[in-house]
């Protein structure tokens, strides 16, 4: 996504690639979905935790730090990498939550030894955003948080589409109190909440549906305050970030692969690489890839200094990003021909990711009707 | 070329600061309000933009980044850029950007002759001049190089015969550069010559084209014996393709807005474009969903556009990307470009290509715009060229057949129409 990395930055990004390739290779991910195994691996992911991919967006006197200083920017590389080996773990639900948190420091109750147990990978954090059949719309809970008295507070509904909700430790749920929408860290063990599996398209990434009842937090269970929206709309552009990177890093692996397809598949004597009728759809392909890049790019750029265009440049990202992968994807395989449609092939794992990524955190119209809204329109 | 340091003390700050009082005394203020015409005979906006232009000149702000022996101020770019910003809202000479400026004085200030350079730029600075390029023919669009007028030698000089068409407001010009076949026994990118050709040279005759949206600013040029100084050649005799890949670059280079040239900013007057934007305020459906989703989509094109505008350029600066990716720009622009005619209309709705009353106000402009929609992806080379250029390239995949390469132009094989 950036063209000049730093030696560190390369580093860094090798090593992920190793460690992720050395665990979790393409063939290893079909046949554990075959087996229908779920979930990732803690040990892997305390070992991932400590090559840096959660301590990234954490301050260094909270216990984190990022390899060139732009940790933000750091973080977006990280995901394309884990993007184009369909990562399992919980690189996007943790780092989410610790941008929320990170953001929230200072301005409500303390919460610096969840970030530090965040960050060693000791413990999986997720987002509980999402409710049972609901679009996307963040401030408007139907979970509610009611008032028991003594400063805590009573939790009753139902989040889903949770990911690595199996594994988290920790949940971050939006809930609708008196004074607007709030967000508390809750323990995924506390009582009356259960945890149950939720089906999804990605054979790497494990969600579910997370019920709460009567659940008792107390008054330092809250990140912020009710009805501070910042925290909020940090984490979203993190998980939006993390995502579109991804998704990047996915297509730039398919596009390579069919481009290398079309040189060595010959039919009627000739590579299909020469016939014009497919020469052209790559260079659609091609623009509209390197267009991805660009704009996610500039989205990472914008959400590492805080810019004041920082969300629409995220939606502008996300509306682009979101629409054009699949575009590509779909054309990828149409190109690769009936191999492209079977198990064994590497392309719908990378479909399955980005047409999940395609419906979480606000689809492409979600976030142009809100570029409507943010232009005053 | 524009790194001659300036012989004035004066900063970039001051500068803009100097401009700022000078325009807001000199130049008139555009109403933002006011619906664009439809398009049409635009004889008065050329006059006018001369008259700008002579403003600007004894203002002290024409030329900005032209070398100061031919007439510029030897500014760097910051300088270029700070009245740029300066001059928005105000009127400016804008057609004269593209091509007297940024392709035509750009192309000159490469490769003409010190004759060329003092007289023909130092004249565009003082408005008194313009400058067109007369490069595709009748028989062949993105085909350049089979382009089949020629120029014969007649004692020291040449005659030219042959048509050019798509020539952009030649009606208005004083000279425009001339392609033209001078040896037919070599392969056809290696026989050509560029020179630069008086529009009031006897048997030279200039009709403008009506477009389909009623503008008239295209020209197709008719020469029948007309007669050039060898001093009208720009660079090497038979080395014209050279000069037309200056202009190619310096064509790119304006319209993905890295020229130093082009002063001031905003949409060409000769050529009103539907506005997606203008249209929902317009009808009162700013408030309807499906139209928020279009314009958010217009949105996130416009700024993906300026994005990967940014990315490539810098990508291709730095030697990470070859210049053919400067074809993804062309294909991006033309993308953006169809689909603000496309949901231009589909907001307008119902009243699609009406007007108000008598006048066409923006949903009439919306279905014009609509009717020359394929501009976007023809102009400047088609989007066809743009793919084969990227697919070959860029991805290196096997070129076209093309039968014509290395074979003596005048052995090459010509279709009736």
């Amino acid at each position: 996504m950036e063209f000049e990395l730093t030696s560190d930055q390369k580093l860094f990004l090798s090593t992920a690639r190793d460690f992720l390739e050395k665990e979790y290779p393409l063939d290893a991910l079909r046949r554990a979905a075959q087996d229908e195994r779920s979930g990732f691996d803690r040990g892997w992911w305390r070992r991932a935790a400590e090559l840096g991919w959660t301590s990234l967006l954490v301050p260094e006197e909270l216990g984190g730090g990022s390899i060139s200083g732009h940790g933000v920017r750091d973080l977006a590389l990280l995901a394309e990498q884990l993007g184009a080996g369909i990562a399992p773990g919980a690189l996007l639900p943790t780092n989410t939550v610790l941008a929320g948190l990170v953001a929230a420091h200072g301005t409500g109750p303390d919460h610096s030894d969840i970030i530090g147990e965040l960050a060693s990978g000791e413990k999986v954090a997720t987002w509980a955003v999402y409710e049972p059949g609901g679009q996307w719309a963040p401030l408007r809970p139907g979970l509610t948080a009611t008032p028991t008295g003594d400063g805590g507070f009573r939790l009753d509904g139902t989040k889903d589409r949770v990911e690595a909700a199996p594994q988290a430790d920790v949940l971050l749920v939006t809930a609708a109190t008196p004074d607007g929408t709030a967000q508390f860290l809750v323990p995924a063990g506390a009582e009356g909440v259960s945890v149950t599996p939720q089906w999804g398209l990605d054979i790497a990434r494990w969600f579910g549906t997370v019920q709460f009842d009567g659940v008792h937090v107390a008054a330092d269970a809250v990140v912020g305050a009710a009805g501070d929206e910042a925290a909020m709309e940090r984490q979203f552009q993190i998980a939006l970030l993390i995502q579109c990177a991804e998704v990047c890093g996915g297509l730039t692996k398919v596009f390579d692969m069919t481009v290398q397809w079309a040189f060595d598949r010959y039919s009627f004597g000739r590579p299909i690489a020469s016939y014009q009728a497919l020469k052209h759809r790559f260079a659609d392909m091609r623009t509209w890839l390197e267009a991805c890049h660009a704009t996610t790019g500039a989205a990472a750029a914008a959400v590492q200094e805080n810019a004041e265009n920082a969300a629409q440049l995220v939606s502008v990202a996300k509306s682009f990003v979101g629409e054009r992968s699949l575009w590509i994807l779909q054309d990828c395989v149409q190109i690769h021909g009936g191999i492209g449609v079977t198990w064994e092939h590497d392309l719908h794992l990378f479909l399955r990711r980005a047409t999940l990524d395609q419906s979480l955190y606000g689809t492409p119209d979600d976030h142009r009707r809100r570029l409507a809204d943010l232009a005053g329109l | 070329m524009t790194a001659n340091a300036p012989e004035t003390a004066e900063s970039v700050e001051e500068f803009r600061a100097r401009a700022r009082s000078w325009l807001a005394a000199n130049l008139p203020r555009l109403d933002p309000d006011a619906v664009p015409p439809l398009p049409g005979d635009d004889d008065h906006l050329w006059l006018r933009a001369r008259e700008l232009q002579q403003k600007l000149h004894a203002g002290g702000f024409a030329g900005i980044c032209f070398p100061r022996e031919y007439g510029g101020l030897g500014l760097p770019r910051a300088y270029q850029d700070a009245f740029t910003e300066e001059s928005m809202g105000y009127e400016m000479p804008i057609i004269l950007n593209i091509p007297t400026f940024s392709i035509c004085c750009a192309t000159l200030l490469d490769v003409g002759t010190e004759e060329q350079k003092r007289q023909h730029i130092g004249a565009a600075i003082r408005g008194e001049e313009i400058l067109v390029q007369f490069l595709s023919e009748p028989s062949g669009g993105s085909d350049l190089a089979g382009l089949i007028t020629r120029a014969d030698r007649d004692g020291d000089g040449w005659v030219i015969n042959g048509s050019k068409t798509w020539s952009t407001s030649a009606y208005a010009a004083d000279y425009g550069l001339c392609l033209a076949r001078t040896d037919s026994d070599k392969p056809k990118h290696e026989g050509l010559t560029m020179f630069l050709v008086p529009t009031n040279a006897p048997g030279l005759t200039i009709n403008r084209i009506r477009m389909v949206d009623g503008s008239t600013e295209f020209c197709e040029e008719f020469f029948d014996n007309v007669r050039v100084d060898a001093s009208a050649v720009v660079g090497e005799v038979d080395g014209g393709r050279a000069v037309a890949s200056h202009q190619l670059f310096h064509e790119r280079n304006a319209v993905g807005g890295g020229s130093p040239y082009v002063s001031g900013r905003g949409a060409t007057p000769t050529r009103p474009k539907s506005d997606p934007f203008a249209v929902a305020l317009a009808t009162g459906r700013t408030a309807d969903p499906e139209v928020r989703t279009m314009l958010g989509e217009m949105l996130t094109l416009s700024a993906v556009r300026s994005q990967l505008r940014a990315r490539v350029s810098a990508g291709i600066a730095k030697g990470h990307l070859g210049p053919p990716a400067a074809s993804m720009l062309r294909l991006f622009h033309a993308e953006h470009s169809m689909t603000e005619d496309d949901h231009a209309l589909r907001i307008a709705g119902a009243t699609g290509g009406f007007g108000t009353g008598p006048e066409p106000g923006y949903t009439g402009l919306a279905g014009v715009s609509f009717l020359g929609r394929q501009g976007a992806g023809l102009g400047g080379g088609s989007t066809e060229m743009s793919r084969n250029i990227i697919s070959e390239r860029m991805l290196g995949m096997p070129r076209e057949l093309a039968p014509d390469r290395g074979v003596p132009f005048n052995q090459i094989k010509r279709g009736s129409r």
